[in-house]
């Protein structure tokens, strides 16, 4: 039976399970929830997720929420095909998929959503940035950047010298963050940098950035 | 070989330190004081670069970050102790579901009551009132959905104790004891019972009050 991803193409939730189901190269139908009508805060959607946030998966009676806990399962599941994102024959390298995916999750994360919110999704709801919250943010991701950079600098990917779950789930919300004035976050880290660029050129990734237009960006 | 776990007293070990004792796992504490600022020394950055707690040695592992700790010990101990993560796939999948959700819900309203509830004056900067009522009732609103979801199957999961559960333990006891807001669990009688439950176990009580 086929995967059935509730969400939307420019939602980085919803684009990083896609990025992971395309590496998986498993076939799925994207079921599109209107954000904008307020769809996931509506009965039909909360029985999927009683808090009203997308993507939610489908895979036959199976239903689960919460964008990281559905790439942990499609890369569980399907540890034989496509690209192996949890490292799972060797378990010192997926220790260390896990200890940099909760670095996404609880430092990265934390600092560059609200910029990116601020900056793309604030003048789409007619609300003017908050320069405030801006900065204080732009300084956090500064920090948790210079130790990218030092960890980049001794191997090639976040958990070792191969792609994990842990670099995936960085490129949806880093992509609009590319499109801002702070770019330079990114860019002036030649490590970062060169990262960046090789996790953002990869085809399951490029595939799914196609979708990710939001206003004017 | 004993795991080396750093910063006892402080709600994110405990989390790694509850796990180890459901799986039977032998562990050393080592105290390093937050309000002194120990996180910030370079001995400390060097094995924890974030400069936050925890962070555990075992052999030539240095592993951070609670939740990924938890799993990695969970996984590699499957069959030892307490089975955390489900029978199946399937089950293992919404077991990370519910830690996601405890995570990405629970934890940042939580976290943000016990810096400015707890901590504010000891590290000399003032409680945001505003910030603490805000956060009171994003956490209500979660423990509402808990309610309904309690109300359906014993745990978070599923009818069996896991990872989903044990994360919520270290912050909900502050919640409950230092921060005086039972109230919050007690009006909610699936979450009331489901407290009870959790925090009654042996594991529990054998780390709580860890300094």
């Amino acid at each position: 039976m086929a995967l059935k991803l509730y969400g939307a193409p420019m939602s980085t939730g919803t684009t990083r399970v896609m990025i992971a189901l395309h590496e998986k190269d498993l076939d799925f139908e994207l079921v599109p929830v209107d954000l904008f009508a307020g769809e996931q805060k509506e009965p039909p959607f909360l029985s999927k997720n009683p808090f009203g946030l997308i993507p939610a998966l489908e895979d036959g009676d199976l239903t689960l929420f919460e964008s990281r806990a559905i790439t942990a399962y499609v890369a569980e599941k399907h540890n034989e095909t496509g690209t192996d994102l949890i490292r799972h024959r060797d378990l010192k390298e997926s220790a260390l998929v896990k200890v940099w995916k909760e670095v996404e999750s609880q430092q990265y994360d934390p600092a560059i959503s609200p910029i990116v919110y601020q900056h793309v999704v604030a003048p789409i709801r007619g609300q003017s940035p908050d320069q405030a919250i801006i900065d204080a943010n732009v300084e956090k991701l500064g920090k948790v950047l210079d130790i990218y950079e030092a960890r980049l600098s001794e191997s090639k990917y976040l958990s070792g010298d191969f792609y994990s779950l842990a670099d995936l789930h960085h490129l949806p919300f880093t992509y609009y963050f590319m499109k801002t004035p702070y770019a330079s976050l990114i860019n002036e880290r030649p490590h970062v940098k060169a990262w960046w660029e090789d996790i953002s050129s990869r085809p399951a990734f490029k595939k799914v950035a196609e979708g990710m237009t939001f206003g004017d960006l | 070989m004993v795991v080396k776990v750093y910063g006892p007293a402080y709600g994110s070990s405990k989390r790694v330190l509850v796990c180890l004792v459901e799986k039977g796992i032998d562990f050393e504490t080592v105290p390093v004081d937050l309000i002194k600022g120990d996180l910030k020394q370079p001995d400390f950055l060097a094995l924890q670069p974030f400069g936050v707690v925890p962070v555990i040695q075992d052999g030539e592992y240095t592993l951070y970050e609670s939740r990924a700790i938890i799993r990695y010990y969970a996984e590699k101990y499957k069959s030892q102790g307490s089975d955390l993560l489900g029978k199946t796939i399937e089950e293992r999948g919404v077991v990370e579901q519910w830690v996601e959700v405890e995570a990405h819900n629970y934890h940042p309203p939580i976290y943000n009551l016990t810096v400015h509830i707890l901590f504010a004056s000891k590290l000399g900067f003032p409680a945001d009132e505003k910030l603490i009522k805000e956060s009171e009732e994003k956490i209500g609103k979660v423990l509402d959905i808990y309610e309904e979801r309690l109300s359906k199957s014993k745990y978070l999961a599923g009818d069996f104790f896991s990872l989903a559960d044990l994360s919520h333990l270290p912050f909900t006891q502050r919640l409950v004891s230092e921060m005086g807001k039972e109230y919050m669990i007690r009006d909610r009688k699936h979450v009331s019972a489901w407290w009870d439950d959790i925090s009654s176990r042996p594991s529990w009580n054998k780390v709580k009050h860890l300094q």
